[in-house]
């Protein structure tokens, strides 16, 4: 059985999956019942100066009828005093000393305040620190948060703070509120932070409400910018991963991934695109922390059906193969093919291919069901009609390449190549 | 013995409950209603003689467009409430949803069906309006299915419809031929009021043809006469004893639970009901649910031939009727004038004839069924001479006959009604134009 021990800058926890930083890691009764139900780690919810919220604080989009697809919420930093927010870390530790705990931080913007709160926690014999530089909402207009993480230069000088006074590992979460979450990453790497967290929430509006015609959430006929996540943000929060584990610099640290992990296969994705180890949040707040239970056996089982003793064996093993786009290979083709004894008739390939893609689908007429086949010199591969198409395996994509040889587009156009006739 | 005043009232209720009890929330009707794919070009909507676009009205319950999802079905099927109650719907839009190709269970059409058309009739919505009035008049003669399909088109086409029927109540074999589970009065009466809120449309009750009016006197005070008249005469078995008191057909039993009320039906101890199509499920079912301590359903042929849908045996069997396949009637035995026994045969099936077609043949072997009471469901006879849509043209100053539905087409489902009202109204509304 695969071995899901991990060791991020040698903070020890027994799986790769932390609970992000968020409500389900705000008090020690949440956090032992997590540990209990078999968490690798927390990342303790973000402390500084105590703030207030306001009622109320979530909003989400459906998907049809699939709820909270996407999440969004309004919350500040723990609201809770300081002291009791320690006492509990120092207790949560002691009952569970095998598990990560890592508490993220967001002091006021000087110095002195970064000093304390560092000296505070690290008093609790917390693991790790991590540095809150994403938070979009409410601490941002009080210059903190986003703030800081969408200026490398203002997040270096913080990290550069920060680093005088840690003694334990310092992780840095960046924002994805920025066009590249790149520079901001270099700017902490090379202050000294020795790893990345990525994504914090984007900034979002999930909806308006058609009877009261406010935006949700609605806190008494306003509503303000909120933080988006969950299973919708995965795809963003994958591509800005990739972004940092193929940077020469900040490829030099290890990342602990987020962004709409919901399964084991969620997991898995992050990890093969360079996380160490994956934070959850969105998922536990909507099924509670029982679905570690899963993850866990179902990255196992995985990684025994692929070989990987550990879980070293497949991080980043994936980063390689996403290239830019001229150094695909043109040679490369693929057309549908659609198995008769699998297809359903619903047509949905066909006025799929035929309103939006290259009408490459047939349709012989039947009462009351059509037969649909694939016109293969039309067909282009797109794979459009396999993804719509409600039939596993129904649709595959056969390769017929046009030649043997890989041909990237600056060797097409060198030869001078001929471009499609119609 | 034959008796009426079986049951308690209590037991009345529940045994004619409605049995599709639809959905309680938008969250159930939700659940289903996003499970449907949206497949174009839809064999549902194909299999529905009344095209309604399914998937269509389907997505915009997702969409919360329950006023668009209501047109949708209405508008092609102004009984798209009553329908997705009736409707055999196994063999038409439900039995072709893809999901059987996939051996999954099919997307239950005719329960979110009654969802949209449900609200929209409890809501009062007024989905259409009537164009301008055109001046034409048409006589429309029966309150059924046809009738009224055909009344609703052309109101709101600006036509004025007079309907004359001979029952008190409107809806037809809706009304006075569907067992009571599936189509509760109450809710007859609500369609009828739904089709009627468009305008346009008056019904004369207790107005017979050939008693009360003359076809001859409608065509020369209206512009275009219709006949939506039903079928004709029940068939006879032409087999002894078919007098005897205690025999009975099933359109009039079914006419009489639906017309006199559940206490006033006599039924029988033992009651054989004879035909598999669905007037002879809802007589057998309903027979049980009057008191019957045992129904047998008499068919000549296997299940295989049956022309009910096997959802409707599943009724009958959860009613613990019992079935005798293969076996024919040959005689109803009496005891001073009332029914005592039923012989019957067994039947056996033939090779297939050229059509394919497999004939019962009498193997000789004699059965006798202790029953008291015999209900004939072997079909009704169509009108002879009624071809749809226009049945005899317009003469100088006399209104051309047109027709539709059951009288037509021999007796098939109230959703084929429907499409032929719409026909010929389609066809009413040409022969307007040019003339």
């Amino acid at each position: 059985m695969a071995n899901l021990f991990t060791d991020f800058l040698g903070i020890k926890s027994p799986n790769p999956f932390w609970l992000a930083s968020a409500p389900p890691t705000d008090k020690q009764i949440n956090v032992l019942r997590a540990f209990e139900a078999g968490w690798g780690g927390v990342v303790w919810k973000t402390l500084g100066s105590q703030i207030k919220n306001v009622s109320s604080r979530y909003s989400a989009v459906d998907y049809n009828g699939s709820r909270v697809m996407g999440f969004n919420n309004i919350e500040l930093i723990s609201d809770r005093p300081l002291a009791l927010n320690l006492r509990e870390i120092r207790e949560c530790i002691r009952l569970f000393p095998d598990r990560a705990m890592v508490v993220s931080l967001m002091a006021d913007n000087d110095r002195g305040s970064w000093h304390e709160l560092i000296k505070r926690v690290e008093d609790t014999g917390a693991h790790g620190l991590e540095l809150n530089f994403g938070c979009p909402h409410g601490m941002t207009e009080r210059g903190m948060g986003a703030t800081v993480g969408q200026d490398p230069e203002i997040a270096r000088l913080v990290v550069e703070w920060v680093m005088e006074a840690a003694t334990v590992p310092v992780i840095t979460k960046l924002t994805p509120n920025v066009h590249s979450v790149v520079p901001t990453g270099r700017a902490a790497v090379e202050a000294g932070s020795q790893g990345l967290s990525l994504i914090n929430t984007i900034q979002s509006v999930t909806g308006v409400d058609l009877d009261s015609l406010v935006p949700n959430p609605n806190v008494a006929g306003r509503s303000t910018f909120g933080g988006y996540c969950g299973p919708a943000v995965k795809p963003i929060a994958l591509k800005m991963l990739t972004t940092i584990a193929q940077d020469p610099v900040t490829s030099r640290v290890p990342i602990s991934g987020i962004g709409g992990i919901s399964t084991w296969k969620d997991a898995a994705e992050f990890m093969l695109l360079g996380s160490t180890s994956v934070q959850v949040c969105t998922a536990v707040m909507k099924h509670g922390f029982r679905i570690i239970e899963d993850l866990c056996e179902g990255l196992s089982n995985w990684m025994d059906s692929k070989g990987f003793l550990q879980t070293s064996d497949f991080i980043g093993r994936s980063v390689p193969t996403l290239t830019s786009w001229e150094e695909l290979d043109m040679n490369y083709h693929i057309v549908a093919r659609i198995d008769p004894a699998k297809c359903i008739r619903c047509g949905l390939c066909y006025i799929a291919c035929e309103d939006a893609s290259h009408q490459s689908i047939a349709l012989t007429p039947g009462n009351p069901y059509n037969t649909y086949t694939i016109k293969e010199a039309e067909c282009v591969g797109c794979n459009l009609c396999k993804l719509v198409c409600p039939v596993d395996d129904c649709i595959s994509m056969i390769e017929q390449r046009h030649g043997p040889e890989y041909l990237n587009w600056k060797e097409f156009e060198r030869r001078g190549l001929p471009l499609n006739d119609h | 013995m034959i008796r009426e005043n079986r049951l308690t009232a209590a037991e009345y209720a529940q045994n004619f409950s409605d049995i599709h009890p639809p959905f309680e929330t938008r969250d159930a009707a939700l659940v289903d209603a996003n499970r449907c794919l949206f497949c174009y070009d839809a064999p549902c909507t194909k299999s529905c003689p009344t095209g309604i676009d399914v998937p269509k009205f389907i997505k915009q319950i997702t969409t919360d467009n329950l006023r668009g999802s209501a047109y949708t079905i209405l508008n092609a099927n102004i009984l798209g409430g009553g329908c997705s109650r009736v409707c055999p719907v196994e063999k038409l839009c439900e039995g072709a949803c893809v999901y059987n190709l996939m051996e999954e269970t099919p997307i239950p059409i005719a329960r979110l069906q009654r969802y949209s058309t449900e609200k929209a009739m409890a809501g009062g919505w007024g989905l259409f309006r009537r164009a301008a009035p055109t001046g034409r008049r048409v006589a429309v003669v029966g309150a059924g299915p046809a009738g009224l399909s055909v009344a609703h088109v052309l109101a709101r086409s600006g036509v004025e419809v007079t309907i004359f029927e001979k029952e008190p109540r409107g809806g037809g074999l809706m009304t006075y031929g569907v067992a009571a589970y599936k189509v509760t009065p109450e809710f007859c009466a609500e369609e009828l009021d739904f089709i009627l809120s468009v305008g346009g449309i008056g019904i004369e009750y207790g107005c017979a043809l050939g008693v009360d009016i003359s076809l001859d006197e409608l065509r020369r005070s209206y512009d275009a006469v219709f006949l939506g008249i039903g079928v004709g005469l029940v068939r006879e078995l032409s087999i002894p004893g078919e007098t005897l008191e205690g025999v009975v057909d099933a359109i009039r039993f079914i006419y009489a639970i639906r017309a006199d009320g559940y206490p006033a039906v006599a039924v029988g101890d033992k009651v054989a009901v004879i035909g598999m199509g669905m007037t002879a499920i809802d007589a057998a079912t309903q027979a049980r649910r009057l008191g019957a301590t045992e129904v047998t359903i008499v068919y000549r042929r296997t299940e295989e031939e049956m022309p009910c849908t096997k959802a409707e045996l599943d009724l009958a069997m959860l009613d613990e009727c019992s079935v005798m396949w293969l076996t024919a009637p040959k005689e109803v035995v009496g005891e001073d004038g009332r029914v005592a026994g039923l012989v019957c045969r067994r039947m056996r099936l033939s090779d297939p004839d050229s059509s394919g077609r497999r004939a019962p043949v009498d193997t000789g072997e004699e059965i006798r069924l202790d029953v008291d009471m015999v209900i004939k469901a072997t079909g009704q006879m169509p009108y002879g001479g009624l071809v749809a849509p226009e049945v005899s043209p317009a003469v100088e100053g006399i209104a051309p006959v047109f027709a539709g539905g059951d009288c037509v087409n021999g007796g098939k489902e109230v959703v084929d009604a429907v499409q032929a009202g719409k026909e010929a109204a389609a066809a009413i509304l040409n022969y307007f134009a040019k003339s």
